[in-house]
C-alpha cells in the first residue's frame, strides 16, 4: 500500500485507475472467493476522482502534503455502516437497509480520501468464526477455496488475500479480525478497547466490540491506524486518551520482553502452528528481543466467560431487530406475531442460538450464577494479563489452534466452532490490543499466525514488533495461486 | 444441565423468537452442551473479586444539553417497511377505542 501511496504522490498512477484495477480484480475473482456482499462502483469512481483532484492540487500548490491514505481502495466489513451502500451484517433482517449515516471510523478514513470499493461478507451480526453463519453465502479462502477464511471478518481477509484491495476494516469481539488474517496470511490488527470509535459499528456485544483493519503488512495497517483512532464524542466509550504516534522506524527491539504464556501451549494446537509460533518468536529473539515463559491462568475459563457474556450483550443489542422501523418485516399484521415471525423467519441460527444464551443467562434466577459470575471471572482474566505486563512487555502465542479448516467441517456443532477462539478471546474480554502476522505455512500450504497482544493503548508497541519481524521475514509477502 | 423444551420455549417467548418444532429440539440440546461447558465457571472462586462490566471502568460522559443536528424525518422513514403519513405504521398494540 504504501508504494501505492508513493506512486500516487509522485503522479505516475491515478486513484482511478487504481480503483479501476481493484473493481476489475474484483469481477474476475469474487464469483469463486465471494467476499463482496456489496460492490460500490460508482461511489469508488466518485471517491477516486475526488482523490485524483486532491492529489492534483496538491502537487500545484505544495503545501500540506494528503494523507497516505488519499486514493487507497479499501473494503468495510458489512457491519460498519457506510452512507451510500446497503448495511446487512450478514442477516436477511437487514436486508434492503441502507444506512442513513457513515460510522466515525469509516468516515475519518473517507475524509483522509480513501476510497470505499464495497462491503464484505462476514458472519451474520459479526457471530461465527468462519463466514459460514453469513446469510448471503460462505466467503472461499484465496489459499484453498475448499476452506473457510476465518470469521467474522471473512470477507474483508479474503478481499486483502486475494489483493482486491489495500486493506479492509474488520471488526474483532472474541478474535474477528485476527483469527480470519491468520487463516488468510494477512495482518490484522485488533486495537484497544475505545481506542476507535464503535459509532456507526452495528453492536454485537458492545463491552468487547472493537473496530480493526487487514492489510498485506503492519506498515500498511499503520496509517490506516493511526487515521481511525482517537476520540469521538459520539461514542461514550471512546477514550480521551491521545494516540501514540507509529514509529516504524524507531529503536529496535534490542530489550523488549517478551513473554510466551504456557496456558497457550495445549493439547489441540496443531504441530505445524506450534512449530511455526515457536520459530517465530525465535526469530524475534535473534531481532533482540528478550523471552521468558510467562503464565495466564485464567486462560481455560476465556472461553465460558465470554460464551455468557457476549450473547447477553448480543440478546439486548439484537432485541430492535422487529421489523418496525428496517428491514423487511414479516407476520400477520398483528402484535406481538409480527415481532415473532419477523425475527423467527430472517435470524439464522447461530444468531438465534446466541439470543437465547444470552438470553437465559440474564433471566430471573440465573443471573448471578451465569452473567454475574462471568463478570466476575472476567476479572481475574483482566488481572491475569495486568500482572504478566508487569514482568513483559508484549505476549508472543498462536492465533488459533488450527490452519483454516474445510468449509462444513464443524457441522452443527456449535461448541466445536467455539473452540476456535479459545486464544483470541481474552484479549477481547481485558480490552488489550493484539496483532496477527503470517507466520509460516503448513504442510498444506495453508498460512499460519503469529499473535502479538500488548497493554492497553499500546498499539506503539506491537507496531514496532511486528514491523521488525516483518523486515526480517518475507511470510507477508507471499501471494495466494489465484 | 439439559434444558427441557419447556425452558427453550420459554426463553424463545422472551426473546420473541418463533420456533419450529425441530428447532425447539435441536437448540434444547446444543444450548444445554454450552451451558455445560459454562457451568465450570460455577467452580471458581470469586469471593472478593468485583464484576467487569466494562474494561474501561469510565462514568458515563457528560454533555451539555443543546440540540445537535440530527437525521430528517425522511431518512429515518427510508428503510421503514411500512411508513405512513410520516409516521411508521404498526400492528395495534392496544385493546379497544382510543
Amino acid at each position: 500500500m504504501l508504494e501505492a501511496a508513493g506512486a500516487l504522490r509522485a503522479g505516475e498512477l491515478s486513484s482511478e485507475e487504481l480503483t479501476r484495477a481493484c473493481l476489475s480484480r474484483i469481477q474476475a475473482l469474487d464469483g469463486q472467493v465471494h467476499a463482496f456482499l456489496h460492490v460500490a462502483e460508482d461511489l469508488a469512481l466518485e471517491q477516486a476522482q475526488a482523490a485524483d483532484r486532491r492529489l492534483a492540487a496538491w502537487r500545484r500548490a505544495g503545501t500540506e502534503p494528503p494523507s497516505l491514505l488519499a486514493g487507497i481502495p479499501l473494503a468495510v466489513k458489512d457491519v460498519l455502516c457506510l452512507q451510500g451502500a446497503p448495511a446487512t451484517c450478514g442477516s436477511r433482517i437487514l436486508e434492503g437497509f441502507r444506512p442513513p449515516y457513515t460510522a466515525t471510523s469509516v468516515q475519518r478514513l473517507l475524509d483522509a480520501g480513501a476510497v470505499t470499493l464495497g462491503k464484505t461478507n462476514t458472519d451474520e451480526f459479526a457471530m461465527g468464526s468462519s463466514t459460514e453463519n453469513s446469510a448471503y453465502g460462505v466467503t472461499h479462502n484465496p489459499w484453498n477455496l475448499e476452506r473457510v477464511p476465518g470469521g467474522s471478518s471473512g470477507g474483508s481477509a479474503a478481499a486483502v488475500a486475494a489483493r482486491m484491495c489495500f486493506a479492509a476494516l474488520g471488526t474483532d469481539t472474541g478474535g474477528s479480525v485476527r483469527q480470519p488474517a491468520s487463516f488468510c496470511g494477512a495482518t490484522g490488527l485488533k486495537t484497544s478497547y475505545g481506542r476507535v470509535s464503535r459509532y456507526g459499528l452495528i453492536a454485537y456485544g458492545s463491552s468487547l466490540d472493537t473496530v480493526g483493519a487487514l492489510a498485506r503488512s503492519a506498515a500498511d495497517l499503520a496509517p490506516l491506524f493511526s487515521q481511525m483512532a482517537g476520540h469521538d464524542p459520539l461514542d461514550s466509550t471512546s477514550v480521551q486518551d491521545p494516540v501514540s504516534p507509529i514509529d516504524l522506524n524507531g529503536v529496535g527491539l534490542s530489550g523488549l520482553r517478551l513473554g510466551v504464556p504456557r496456558e497457550y501451549f495445549i493439547e489441540g494446537l496443531q504441530p505445524a502452528v506450534e512449530s511455526a509460533v515457536r520459530q517465530a518468536v525465535a526469530q524475534l529473539e535473534t531481532l533482540g528481543a528478550v523471552v521468558r515463559e510467562v503464565s495466564l491462568p485464567h486462560t481455560d475459563l476465556a472461553l465460558p466467560v465470554y460464551y455468557v457474556i457476549a450473547p447477553a450483550e448480543a440478546s439486548a443489542n439484537l432485541a430492535r431487530y422487529d421489523g418496525m422501523r428496517y428491514g423487511p418485516r414479516h407476520g400477520p399484521g398483528q402484535y406481538p406475531e409480527d415481532f415473532f415471525v419477523t425475527r423467527g423467519d430472517l435470524f439464522g441460527p447461530e444468531v438465534k442460538r446466541r439470543i437465547m444464551l444470552g438470553t437465559y443467562a440474564l433471566s430471573a434466577g440465573y443471573y448471578e450464577a451465569y452473567y454475574g459470575q462471568a463478570q466476575k471471572v472476567r476479572t481475574l482474566i483482566k488481572s491475569d494479563f495486568e500482572a504478566a505486563f508487569d514482568l513483559v512487555d508484549l505476549i508472543a502465542c498462536p492465533v488459533a489452534p488450527t490452519t483454516a479448516f474445510a468449509i462444513g467441517q464443524h457441522g452443527d456443532d456449535p461448541l466445536a466452532m467455539y473452540l476456535e477462539d479459545v486464544f483470541t478471546l481474552p484479549a477481547n474480554l481485558a480490552g488489550i490490543p493484539g496483532i496477527s502476522l503470517p507466520a509460516g505455512f503448513d504442510s498444506d500450504g495453508l498460512p499460519i499466525g503469529l499473535q502479538l497482544m500488548a497493554p492497553h493503548l499500546a498499539e506503539d508497541r506491537l507496531f514496532r514488533a511486528a514491523h521488525a519481524y516483518q523486515q526480517a521475514t518475507a511470510w507477508h509477502t507471499e501471494v495466494p495461486p489465484l | 444441565m439439559a434444558l427441557n423444551i419447556e425452558t427453550v420455549r420459554r426463553i424463545a417467548r422472551l426473546a420473541r423468537l418463533r420456533l419450529t418444532p425441530e428447532e425447539e429440539q435441536r437448540y434444547a440440546s446444543q444450548l444445554s452442551a454450552v451451558l455445560d461447558y459454562a457451568a465450570r465457571l460455577q467452580q471458581v472462586d470469586t469471593s472478593g473479586i468485583s464484576p467487569t462490566a466494562s474494561v474501561l471502568g469510565l462514568p458515563a460522559p457528560l454533555r451539555p444539553d443543546d440540540i445537535r443536528p440530527s437525521p430528517s424525518r425522511d431518512q429515518i422513514l427510508a428503510n421503514a417497511p411500512q411508513p405512513e403519513g410520516g409516521m411508521f405504521r404498526v400492528p395495534r398494540v392496544l385493546e379497544g377505542e382510543p
